[in-house]
């Protein structure tokens, strides 16, 4: 059925003005699964107020076509106006393949939908394929990551997923590419009045480099203590890396915050190169960093699980061997 | 204010790197891991109590497990919630999130009317997060997820909902299924007060039939999602030990990260 054009579906997501990296993220992998099921085209679908320079973007990007509502009251986010206005589209053009990113709007919403249509849908995948017998797999990292669970969605439909940001790599723009726009509208809202108001949106972006775009990753753990982390800072600055953490650190207040954690519940980054400090290892956090480039790990347990996942380790007390890497990077820049 | 909350009972995330996969039935084992109110439904709790707390009103406790849980939702009692009502049932076996929120809007349609549902935006088991919503849907109510604050103006609600790097700022009037996140507030601790009293309090537990529900929409017959194999992750690195004094050491990282290309 993947033949079909149009059989694999992403729903965009827009924050402030821009597409969300997760959503140029699944284009890419959308594709490859229509091409595993011997289709060929894939569709974005958008939603918005006065969004459709992005469609543009979406397709630049690995659509082949993009389903555009604008609407004024689909400018502000809420689960209901949009699961109702995506309803109405599924019903009407019976994708077989719904992807999600699963940021906190994109989870609410796929679960809302799922739920309106009857239908399965997975979270927080780390893998999506097509197994030989044409079925669509969906692999769940369950108990924080310490094992991995296929889900199928044998007859409802469409089969829905939720992807991680940053578990896929985005692919290229390509200005070259070309593909179709098809407005449709949100009449299906002309009947619904919202018990819900959204009022507005409040972000504040993070002063320091996103962990998702460094280069370098440090990160620290629960077993580099309180007083390591102005330590880790000066080593990503020398390093132009970034600064990440573990759960038990960021519950202990050591971090600059939840946009620094690492892990299931976290973000999930690729680094070229990871160094954990004092990190144990629980299966939250490698879940979210096992596919760095090359992982270093200094703990002073010769048996802590992030050996497994790691291709040097040190065995030493993290607190005491920082102040001298930081010493002997210095050294090295300034010679 | 009549308020429920909807726990799930799960495996202690302190013990997850215990878990393994039998290799002969390929099922999970879980041997001797406690069993705890999964960590973010607790906040849900604390929150329902806090309401009950200014406005007046009941805490009802409502939840889908395993018959042997009653000690660990006494706990949720021991707290302060002043009933509870488990739905165990083998029929419900298997139930992935769309049939849990099912059985769940089931029992709280046969409890009574509520003016809040809140439970947590999580858990930490199979982490999905889709529950808050699909109760909501299932139940008709408006629901949001990831709630990081919760006021009541009577009769207005107005809340805040996590997002990354920030939050959106929500109106809506009850009743409402939401989720909270475990930024919400901070779960109170149990008393001895709290156990003495918990005993007394009426715990009820209901099956398939007590509920009405059809055998067709529970269980796995009830789920649109079937899981399939279960693997544990495999990373194939060698782990190569860097040995010798911190500053040889350091000197054989950094000879990495010029590998690596980080430094020159």
């Amino acid at each position: 059925m993947l033949q079909k054009p149009g059989a694999v579906w992403v729903i965009g997501e827009i924050n402030g003005e821009k597409l969300v990296e997760v959503t140029l993220e699944l284009l890419g992998k959308a594709r490859e699964l229509a091409a595993r099921g011997g289709g060929s085209f894939t569709s974005a679908v958008l939603l918005g107020n006065e969004t459709g320079p992005l469609a543009e973007e979406l397709i630049e990007h690995g659509a082949d076509q993009v389903i555009l509502v604008e609407d004024p009251r689909l400018g502000l986010y809420q689960n209901d106006t949009f699961a109702r206005v995506l309803e109405r589209l599924v019903k009407k053009h019976g994708p077989e393949i719904v992807l999600f990113g699963a940021t906190h709007c994109g989870s609410e919403l796929s679960a809302t939908l799922a739920a309106r249509l009857k239908t399965g849908l997975s979270a927080h995948c780390i893998d999506l394929k097509i197994n030989d017998r044409k079925e669509f797999v969906q692999v769940v990292p369950a108990f924080g990551g310490k094992v991995y669970s296929d889900i199928l969605c044998p007859e409802a439909r469409p089969q829905m997923a939720g992807v991680k940001p940053g578990i896929f790599p985005k692919t290229e723009r390509d200005a070259a590419r070309t593909g179709a726009v098809l407005k449709e509208n949100a009449a299906v809202l002309d009947s619904y009045q919202s018990p819900l108001r959204a009022l507005r949106v409040v972000q504040k972006q993070p002063r320091e480099l996103p962990l998702e775009k460094a280069e370098t990753i440090v990160a620290g753990g629960w077993g580099a203590g309180p007083d390591a982390w102005p330590i880790l800072d000066q080593i990503a600055v020398e390093l132009g890396g970034a600064v990440g953490c573990t759960r038990p650190a960021l519950d202990e207040g050591w971090t600059k915050g939840e946009h620094t954690m690492i892990g299931t519940s976290g973000k999930t980054v690729r680094p070229r190169v990871y160094m954990g400090f004092g990190v144990s290892g629980s299966a939250h956090h490698i879940v979210g960093m096992k596919d760095s480039g090359v992982i270093i790990n200094i703990n002073n347990d010769p048996e802590a699980p992030v050996f497994e996942v790691s291709d040097y380790k040190v065995v030493a007390d993290a607190k005491k061997f920082l102040p001298v890497l930081l010493d002997k990077i210095r050294e090295h820049k300034g010679g | 204010m009549n308020i429920a909350v909807c726990v799930k009972p799960v495996p202690d995330p302190g013990h997850y790197n215990r878990i393994t996969i039998n290799p002969q039935t390929k099922l999970l084992d879980r041997k001797g891991i406690p069993v705890i109110i999964n960590p973010v439904d607790k906040n849900a709790i604390e929150a329902a109590l806090q309401l009950k707390e200014q406005f007046g009103g009941r805490v009802v406790l409502v939840s889908m497990a395993p018959p042997d849980v009653g000690e660990t939702l006494k706990e949720a009692l021991a707290m302060g919630v002043d009933e509870a009502y488990l739905l165990s049932d083998r029929a419900f076996a298997g139930s992935d999130t769309l049939a849990t929120a099912g059985i769940l809007a089931a029992g709280l349609k046969k409890i009574g009317e509520f003016d809040l549902i809140l439970t947590g935006s999580e858990s930490a088991d199979s982490g999905t997060n889709h529950v808050p919503s699909q109760l909501g849907e299932l139940l008709g109510y408006p629901h949001l997820n990831y709630l990081i604050e919760l006021n009541l103006e009577a009769p207005l609600l107005k809340m805040k909902a996590k997002i990354e790097n920030g939050y959106i700022e929500y109106e809506g009037f009850p009743p409402l299924v939401l989720g909270v996140a475990r930024e919400i507030n901070t779960p109170r601790y149990i008393t001895l007060m709290g156990v003495v009293m918990a005993r007394n309090k009426p715990f009820t537990i209901w099956g398939l039939k007590d509920l009405g529900l059809d055998p067709a929409s529970a269980g796995l017959a009830g789920s649109p999602t079937r899981p399939g194999e279960l693997h544990l992750p495999r990373h194939g690195r060698k782990a190569e030990l860097l040995e010798g004094e911190y500053e040889i050491v350091a000197g054989k990282i950094i000879a990495v990260l010029r590998g690596a290309g980080i430094l020159a």
